[in-house]
């Protein structure tokens, strides 16, 4: 009778045995844990990865943040022991932390900026071109498929400020000349634009989608009403994409955040002149994988842990306004 | 002009129809098309002549805006020198495994989750949805530590393609949207072929699988893709290694360290190739997955 219960306790319709017999309940017990245990195999292979490279992880990133790892003095052997929240004092006493901050939330705040604000006016006006709509949305979008490595190198190169093709576009235009990622001034402006560049095309799509459900008979009434152009926008074409720019919003702090191999690469090990560049994520790598030895996987997980609650907020605020888009 | 779009938009086709719309309409459009091939296509066709540039002309200021003299060969050099058909077969392996491993693993818990409800399979959902709070570059070290020495078994998974394809199977995303598919199925079908004495495997596969076709294109389209643009991890997990195991993307930042400025362009364009010919191909289901999926970054 188990082949009978293949299907979860949902809404039958159909009633599966005849009930009643005094051996009922036992059966009963016996076919539910048939059901069950085949279900936990279905799942188990995920489970299993989840559990391990998952679930695991984040325990022990929190574990690993509160110890230490030194030599026993007598038996010279490696021993892990509690020390407190020494790991997250030593980071905060490190220089390169506050840098690493600093740089993460300015380029989050420069990719909104331009990430954020630029691909909602670009779907505005792909959503009322006629012609050529096709074409558009997969220039957009092809930057985004290249392997990122063949994108920065390119952008590296077009960076060089003397052989550079931005240098030479530059003094083309009579415009102050630059020295891009190689001056701490300039260096995290230019991880911003190579950044827009590689990832604005995914933004510009779905916000593209959003405008093309909002319904044609509101700017018929805003327009009847008299508002021009940009009060259609302000009063038809932001409210209507609200929640969808709230939920991007969130999603592109989280993403932005987790800035890494555009300073990797730009600035050859992400640090950049005067750690102009350096990201909490890039300090995370040198603290964990630093190739001078002085590795130290308990100062990089305290640091992960500071950024997976900075994450977690905005995590948490992105699934609280999409709560009920679904319905 | 063409009158076939459906809705009407910010601008209305009344307005575009007047001479002065018409007017401005072209003068926009051509902008736009200008503009986005400058932007977008520009880079990439640096990218493919600077390639052809001998080792002097790339690195002459002022740059040249083509290559005086075609030098075909760089691509042979640069296909030669860096190992690229290598690091390009490394990344297609490890990519197209990582969507097999998601597929089995991850399609028959979403089904399980969905349609065979265990019990605390709501709660098991749940804890897997909760790790999409939570970046994966958050964890690098733990995980990173944790696939050097995998606990219960003991095994050192670094250097192996296992350490990438079973923690891409750990993705709540793949399991929500697969999940949130097959709730869509009504029990009923499932219910007639439990009847006619179909086990779940093969319910699984003759019902749920071909019904799904859309979403199974999804996640696979993500898993591809996020191995393939992958960088961090494999760095780690697959770095130092002779004959190499590296990604595309890893060995060509090395690469990048040690060849001419013309090798390094030439090799950059040979890898980005792939990626546009599987972007032109598969454009459709690429950019309808974007919004089929809800959201994601």
């Amino acid at each position: 009778m188990a082949e009978q219960v293949l299907l979860g306790p949902g809404k039958r319709s159909i009633p599966r045995s005849p009930a009643g017999g005094p051996q009922a309940p036992r059966r009963r017990f016996v076919v539910n844990l048939r059901h069950n245990l085949a279900g936990y195999g279905f799942m188990a292979g995920a489970v299993a990865c989840f559990a391990l490279f998952s679930w695991y992880p984040m325990i022990r990133e929190f574990i690993m943040s509160f110890q230490g790892t030194h030599r026993d003095p007598v038996t010279r052997l490696p021993k892990t022991t509690w020390v407190g929240w020494r790991n997250y004092t030593r980071i905060f006493h490190d220089p390169t932390f506050a840098a690493a901050w600093k740089n993460t939330v300015e380029f989050s705040l420069l990719a909104l900026l331009i990430g954020f604000a630029v691909p909602f006016v670009v779907a505005i006006v792909l959503n009322e071109l006629r012609h050529a709509r096709g074409y558009l949305r997969v220039l957009v979008y092809l930057p985004v498929m290249l392997p990122p490595a063949s994108a920065l190198l390119l952008f590296q190169y077009f960076y060089d400020p003397n052989v550079g093709l931005f240098d030479h576009l530059l003094h083309v235009l009579h415009l102050p000349t630059s020295q891009f990622v190689q001056s701490s001034g300039s260096a995290m402006v230019s991880v911003v634009i190579a950044s827009t560049w590689m990832n604005m095309g995914g933004t510009t799509l779905i916000y593209l989608a959003a405008l093309q459900n909002i319904p044609g008979e509101l700017y018929e009434a805003a327009e009847l009403d008299g508002a021009g152009i940009l009060g259609r926008i302000r009063h038809v074409t932001i409210p209507q994409t609200r929640l969808i720019l709230s939920m991007m919003l969130m999603l592109q702090i989280v993403g932005t955040m987790q800035l890494f191999i555009e300073p990797f690469i730009l600035t050859n090990g992400g640090a950049g002149p005067d750690n102009s560049t350096i990201s909490v994520v890039n300090l995370i790598y040198q603290y964990a994988f630093n190739l001078s030895g002085s590795s130290n996987y308990n100062s990089a997980s305290a640091l992960g842990v500071l950024l997976m609650l900075v994450l977690g907020v905005f995590s948490a605020l992105y699934l609280w306004i999409s709560r009920d888009r679904d319905k | 002009m063409t009158t076939e779009n459906i809705t009407r938009t910010l601008v209305s086709s009344a307005t575009l129809n007047r001479r002065r719309g018409r007017i401005l309409y072209w003068i926009v459009a051509t902008l736009v098309i200008a503009g986005f091939t400058a932007i977008f296509l520009g880079p990439l066709y640096f990218m493919f002549t600077d390639g052809l540039k001998s080792t002097k002309e790339s690195v002459q200021s002022p740059p040249t805006l083509y290559p005086h003299a075609v030098h075909p060969g760089n691509y042979i050099d640069a296909w030669n020198g860096t190992g690229i058909a290598r690091l390009l077969g490394n990344t297609l392996y490890y990519a197209f495994g990582a969507l097999a491993f998601q597929l089995v693993f991850d399609v028959a818990a979403a089904y399980a989750i969905s349609k065979l409800r265990p019990r605390f399979g709501d709660a098991i959902f749940g804890l897997m949805l909760a790790t999409l709070m939570i970046p994966a570059l958050v964890l690098v070290v733990p995980q990173y530590l944790t696939v050097a020495d995998v606990p219960v078994v003991h095994l050192n998974l670094i250097g192996s393609p296992a350490a990438i394809w079973l923690p891409s199977v750990a993705n709540g995303f793949s399991i929500f949207l697969l999940k949130r598919f097959f709730d869509s199925i009504p029990d009923d079908l499932m219910h007639a072929a439990e009847i006619d004495g179909a086990g779940r495997i093969k319910i699984l596969w003759s019902i749920v699988l071909p019904m799904s076709r859309p979403i199974l294109a999804v996640v696979s389209i993500f898993a591809v893709t996020s191995v393939w643009k992958d960088f961090l991890w494999p760095k780690l997990v697959e770095g130092g290694y002779s004959p190499t195991r590296e990604t595309l993307n890893v060995g060509l930042t090395q690469a990048a360290n040690t060849s001419p400025q013309n090798m390094v362009i030439a090799a950059s364009a040979i890898a980005a190739v792939p990626a546009i010919i599987f972007f032109l191909v598969f454009q459709r289901n690429i950019m309808a997955g974007l919004t089929v999926g809800g959201l994601k970054g």
